[in-house]
């Protein structure tokens, strides 16, 4: 469906998660300044791109459903795909019931495998390699799934996202993966310009025949047919695409820099500006929907306060797969590991 | 009997068609070579990767993330160095996603000097890869072990570093795997590509109804008992190390010798009870010696049998120097030959408790 076409009630909804991915967000980078949580990194800016995209995913496990390689500013694309809000609240503050990595990872560092969503990590290019394998999976015969990797300008640097090129394209292996790079013109405190001889991320597909497309990220409209464009071509077509979306990256690279409110376009203040012109919602119903979302926020953040942190003999479960039993405890580890009964680990930050 | 390149095609073989294998991929793995040490010739779900070893460790890591099982190559060992981070992120996903995910892949790679291979195609990776935790790491010195810890492998659900000593790929066992014809001439005749292009290009693998036999990982392989001392050891120098034991035995000095086979989580348990036994100890391996896997069984072998131990531990490891050279009389300095295992196994047993 065109995004002309997208019902009021569907507008809505976009609003309302793109505002409840922005007030999670604004929460997170809080509880990193106020030291309930280490570090911070995530989407603030990407929302016009990010919730379109999760409403958009064939969500599901196993190749028939689309795998998703996301970066850490993927936020507002796990809850359009249904994911809870105070689930990255829980992993910020790294407490146990973190659904994502226990307490162990980053914040916005998903890992949900009932919707194929493959553990997001910190380096900023293998997932574009990782993809190859899901894409490669989904060249079976009558697969209807598709791989969707994604990453920023900067992270297109080192090679990983040549390799994606070379081998989606390969005539032995066309893959069905869709490629979308995210340009903020950053790389962490880097601008675009001195590091970046071509013109666009995405005329380097180009080379390899691969369709490629350039849209604005920060206007919902647009997003929305670019990401549902280039989607379906993946999924009938089988073959690899290229999609770059330039986005606002509000609070800068992550809490390294302080995470200082940045003066570029608000993507959600655009919208809410169609939003109103169109006669969709008015700005009072705008503004109550933030005021429910941060109601909604808070009250996820205090209950996070009130639960556990990790076990702290947990290091050694899941070293192993869970099929080797034992929660994948690696006991040979940990028995010539740490001497818990001398040294008594102290269960708080 | 098969070599140990004949014997990890036909785990392959098995794999494929028994174990659910579906890709079996590397640089010059699929047709029209099969390998560059014949491993992958005549399999029917082997295909060439472009020559990018990042490239192929990513796409073992997605097809693991999709639920396929796959075998990936890298040619040489010498050349895995630059995908350390994602052999990293292969080894922490189960860890990293709380148990949510798991990688069960495997990576097979030729290991060692040996073949005159020079600085890249001589190195070791025993020692790096025991720093990666999450995976798995064996390593084969015979054809029956080569093709029962690559059937484990294939089914463990975790990544699985699998080493093969390059120098051994063409021994020949000493005991028939399951199924294997007796005749190495019908065994070559069966499974065996033909050099000739034309020949091969149409050539078809006839395989032997192949068993299975599997060599769990962890457990080393008791190679001789005996009480003058214990030598440890794995790959290469393997069958260098039964070599000589057998013929000391014989001037009545008896080794008790392991085949650690599994590099992690290897079976410090055999390796335990013997030392506490004989008192004495040789770690033998041909990685370079600054943190060499040796030195860690050496601070074990220290901390938690100091007082069983007779006369210190002894470790016989590679130089410490940049690359192994080409020339015969720089090799066969560079890393553990039969003469120098040699001296250190007589000096081990005649060192005054």
């Amino acid at each position: 469906m065109a995004a002309k076409q997208l019902t009021k009630e569907k507008l809505r909804e976009i609003h309302s998660l793109m505002v409840e991915g922005r007030i999670l967000e604004e929460r997170l980078i809080k509880m990193n300044k106020a030291g309930e949580g280490y570090f911070w990194i995530g989407g603030p800016g990407e929302e016009a791109f990010a919730v379109p995209f999760g409403m958009l995913v064939h969500k599901g496990q196993g190749i028939q459903s689309d795998f998703l390689h996301l970066h850490y500013r993927a936020s507002a694309t796990v809850l359009a795909m249904g994911g809870n809000s105070i689930d990255a609240i829980r992993q910020m503050r790294s407490v146990s019931t973190d659904p994502y990595s226990g307490g162990r990872n980053f914040v916005n560092h998903y890992a949900i495998k009932r919707w194929n969503i493959v553990p997001v990590f910190s380096c900023i290019e293998p997932q574009y390699l990782q993809a190859l394998g899901t894409a490669h999976a989904q060249r079976e015969k009558g697969c209807k799934g598709i791989t969707v990797v994604t990453g920023g300008d900067a992270g297109t640097a080192e090679g990983d996202f040549a390799s994606a090129l070379v081998w989606s394209s390969r005539p032995a292996g066309i893959s069905p993966m869709l490629m979308i790079v995210t340009n903020n013109r950053f790389g962490i405190s880097t601008p675009w310009d001195g590091q970046h001889g071509e013109k666009n991320v995405a005329d380097r597909g180009k080379a390899f025949g691969i369709q490629t497309v350039i849209a604005n990220g920060n206007d919902v409209f647009e997003a929305w047919d670019a990401l549902e464009t280039a989607m379906e071509y993946v999924r009938k077509e089988r073959k690899p695409y290229l999609l770059e979306l330039s986005v606002s990256r509000l609070y800068g690279h992550s809490s390294a820099s302080g995470a200082p409110r940045w003066n570029e376009p608000d993507c959600i203040e655009l919208f809410e500006e169609k939003l109103i012109k169109q006669k969709v919602m008015t700005k009072e119903e705008c503004q109550a929907v933030h005021d429910k979302m941060l109601t909604k926020i808070t009250e996820a953040y205090k209950q996070v306060q009130l639960e556990p942190f990790p076990d702290p003999t947990s290091i050694y479960d899941h070293v192993w797969s869970k099929e080797d039993g034992n929660n994948g405890r690696d006991t040979f580890a940990e028995q010539m590991g740490v001497d818990f009964t001398h040294n008594p680990p102290q269960a708080h930050h | 009997m098969a070599s140990i390149a004949q014997a990890i095609r036909m785990a392959l073989h098995y794999g494929e068609t028994h174990l659910e294998v579906s890709d079996i991929f590397g640089e010059d793995v699929g047709p029209p070579l099969g390998g560059a040490f014949t491993v992958t010739q005549g399999l029917t779900k082997s295909w060439n990767s472009p020559l990018d070893e990042r490239g192929i460790i990513g796409m073992a890591s997605g097809l693991g993330l999709a639920g396929k099982r796959c075998v990936a190559e890298i040619q040489f060992c010498d050349y895995i160095f630059n995908t350390i981070d994602l052999l990293k992120l292969a080894g922490n996903t189960a860890w990293c996603s709380n148990g949510e995910f798991n990688m069960p892949i495997v990576v097979m790679t030729p290991v060692g000097s040996g073949i005159h291979g020079s600085v890249y195609h001589s190195h070791s990776f025993d020692a790096w890869a025991a720093r990666i935790p999450g995976w798995k790491i064996v390593i084969p010195s015979t054809s029956l072990d080569a093709y029962g810890l690559m059937l484990s492998a294939i089914v463990d659900p975790n990544p699985v570093m699998y080493l093969i000593p390059k120098a051994l790929m063409r021994t020949k066992g000493e005991e028939l795997i399951p199924g294997e014809p007796a005749s190495d001439k019908e065994l070559r005749d069966l499974i065996d590509a033909p050099v000739d292009a034309k020949a091969r290009a149409t050539w078809k693998a006839r395989w032997p109804a192949l068993k299975e036999h599997y060599v769990p990982i962890g457990k080393a392989k008791h190679v001789r008992q005996g009480n003058a001392a214990t030598v440890v050891s794995y790959g290469r120098t393997m069958p260098i190390i039964t070599q000589i034991a057998n013929r000391l035995a014989d001037q009545g000095i008896d080794y008790d010798v392991f085949d650690l086979r599994t590099i992690y989580p290897y079976d410090w348990e055999a390796l335990k009870a013997s030392i506490e036994r004989t008192g004495r100890v040789l770690f033998v391996n041909e990685d370079t010696e600054v943190a060499n896997f040796g030195e860690h069984l050496m601070r074990r072998t220290c901390e938690e049998l100091f007082y069983s131990l007779k006369v210190r531990p002894r470790l016989l490891a590679g130089k410490q120097i940049p690359g192994i050279g080409i020339s015969p009389s720089l090799e066969d300095v560079s890393v553990p030959q039969a003469n120098h295992i040699e001296k250190e196994m007589l000096e081990l047993v005649h060192e005054p408790a």
